[in-house]
């Protein structure tokens, strides 16, 4: 089989109409945006290559390495193709490449793919090309680094957003759907960077033309150095907090009648729940995150090493 | 090529097919509104919503079980939908103990869960009536005719039609990687998980060059046959009485769903 859904994909059911709909509303914006955008700067030439580029993110999704136990690396590629392309012709690559996974092998529903497209083609296209914007002017080994940690925190926060919007919902608890979504992607992500910066390595051997500094500064403007730097500041803080105290999120988004937007009642939370395998205090699960960030840094900037070596 | 890949539609003579895909597009996604407005526990319009389902189906002639033979492709998500059983709202219906974790399912989260996986299973099945039924072509000029900006219709145009020509493309690389990757019996080929990363995303790197470097040949031969920007299909698309008819016949429909539902 060469199509295996990918597991962020929400099918229709899953979210409350006001979700699915308050996110189609966002993602229709954007994209009207990246439209207004892409044909200003962009010739008419630009079109079919965006085409051939979203066939690409999707014949490349087929190509998946063999992980462990049976399970395999699996390829999203929304911050490749955002730091390749540029922000706005990615958003509209990946906007196209979920509409036909979600049409054409229902993998995704039709009413929340705004949600989907939120999640995997435009806070993708912000992580990836925001983080990698803003060491442009670095040497090879810090921006195959920063790529890395890119492509592997817009997989985390695709995830965690995703969680975030089930909760809204109603359909699932927080404290079960986060932490289990979060410890599934944090691994996810890992193949996902190899493979973006596997891939940046060899473009930039072979054609480091599309990559040179001011063809990236060219794509997208400071702002989104701005965008994706507070996007990824907001995720990392968030999902450990997230994590630890579900009680204090719930509590402030009844206050503010969020829990009411999905057409449940507000939840009431259950005393007892605690979850094994986290740590007690928020402060110790933030500190224990920038670990694991720190672990994954000095992970990519091993394998940033090893390949640049590999190429001179 | 590798057509049977990616085609979904299933050639037949038949009521549905005929459908002017407009209509086809819009039913199908009232169909999954009319899912989702549908209040937890409203088990006879579910069961009625299925019931259309199955005569759509029959319609088609594609047989009675079509879509459902091939409804369970949402069913590994539905696993993000277990945590509503156990919803603290409602009476608890018995205490389980996980561990450190306790929990109590209850009769409003058990309704939910289920309502839940019914709106999925449901709306996965007319999606995938939806494309057996419609031609990609022509679906893709039925959203530019619902008014879908034109270069997001051309993109998933592009996409779909080099889709099959990346997909031999694809094929080539695994290829090649498997015939270089010999493995003696009993062991594993291959080094570590890292190198075999490097090793795909070398692939992927590759492959997007090929991509690059052919969507300037292929725009160039475009442009030699006369390309202005503008896909242009040989079906006319235009609304005839009978599709009114149909669309109406499926909105009075849907709207019963809805007062059955919640009264």
């Amino acid at each position: 089989m060469l199509y295996s859904p990918a597991s962020m994909h929400i099918p229709d059911g899953f979210l409350s109409l006001v979700i699915a709909l308050i996110f189609w509303a966002i993602t229709a914006a954007t994209v009207a945006l990246a439209i207004s955008k892409t044909n200003k700067s962009l010739g008419e030439k630009q079109v079919p290559l965006m085409g051939i580029m979203a066939a690409f993110i999707f014949a490349a999704q087929m190509l998946n390495f063999p992980v462990a136990g049976g399970t395999s690396g699996h390829f999203l590629g929304g911050a490749l193709a955002a730091i390749v392309l540029g922000p706005w012709a990615a958003i509209l690559v990946m906007t196209s490449v979920i509409a036909v996974q979600g049409l054409l092998f229902q993998d995704g529903g039709l009413l929340v793919m705004g949600a989907n497209i939120f999640n995997m083609g435009l806070l993708t296209a912000i992580i990836g090309f925001g983080l990698y914007r803003s060491v442009a002017s670095r040497s090879k080994g810090v921006r195959l680094t920063v790529a890395g940690v890119a492509a592997w925190l817009s997989t985390v926060t695709a995830a965690l957003v995703a969680s975030l919007q089930l909760w809204l919902s109603g359909t699932s608890q927080l404290q079960i759907v986060l932490p289990a979504m979060l410890g599934v992607h944090v691994l996810i992500g890992l193949g996902e960077a190899a493979i973006t910066v596997a891939a940046l390595a060899f473009i930039e051997q072979t054609r480091p033309d599309l990559l040179n500094e001011k063809a990236v500064m060219d794509k997208g403007g400071r702002g989104w150095v701005f965008g994706g730097v507070l996007v990824s500041l907001l995720a990392v803080l968030f999902s450990p907090l997230a994590s630890t105290s579900p009680d204090g999120l719930n509590r402030v988004a009844k206050n503010m009648g969020f829990l009411q937007l999905g057409h449940s009642a507000p939840f009431k939370l259950l005393a007892n729940y605690a979850i094994p395998f986290l740590g007690k205090t928020p402060v110790s699960t933030i500190v224990s995150g920038a670990v694991g960030v720190l672990v994954v840094l000095g992970w990519m900037f091993v394998l940033g090493r090893i390949l640049r070596r590999k190429a001179e | 090529m590798h057509a049977e890949i990616f085609d979904r539609f299933h050639e037949a003579d038949s009521l549905l097919h005929r459908l002017d895909p407009r209509v086809k597009v819009v039913i199908a996604v009232l169909f999954i509104l009319s899912n989702a407005l549908l209040p937890d526990g409203a088990w006879a319009a579910f069961g009625l919503a299925w019931l259309v389902l199955l005569w759509a189906n029959m319609l088609s002639r594609l047989g009675l079980d079509f879509t459902f033979r091939r409804s369970f492709v949402a069913l590994p998500f539905a696993l993000a939908a277990v945590s509503a059983i156990f919803s603290p709202l409602g009476h608890p219906l018995a205490e389980w103990t996980l561990g450190a974790l306790k929990l109590i399912p209850t009769d409003y989260g058990v309704i939910k869960f289920i309502s839940i996986l019914l709106r999925s299973w449901l709306s996965v099945q007319v999606a995938i009536l939806l494309v057996a039924v419609t031609r990609f072509p022509d679906m893709i000029h039925a959203f530019e005719h619902l008014r879908v900006p034109g270069i997001l219709t051309t993109i998933v145009a592009f996409l779909y039609r080099y889709l099959f020509v990346l997909t031999d493309e694809v094929m080539r690389l695994l290829r090649a990687r498997q015939s270089r990757s010999a493995a003696s019996p009993g062991q594993r080929s291959g080094r570590s998980v890292l190198w075999r990363a490097k090793v795909t995303g070398g692939m992927a790197g590759q492959l997007f060059l090929r991509s690059y470097e052919r969507s300037d040949r292929i725009y160039n031969a475009m442009l030699a046959r006369g390309y202005t920007g503008q896909l242009r299909t040989l079906n006319p698309h235009i609304l005839r009485a009978s599709d009114w008819r149909i669309g109406a016949l499926a909105i009075g429909i849907l709207l019963l769903l809805q007062i059955i539902g919640r009264f």
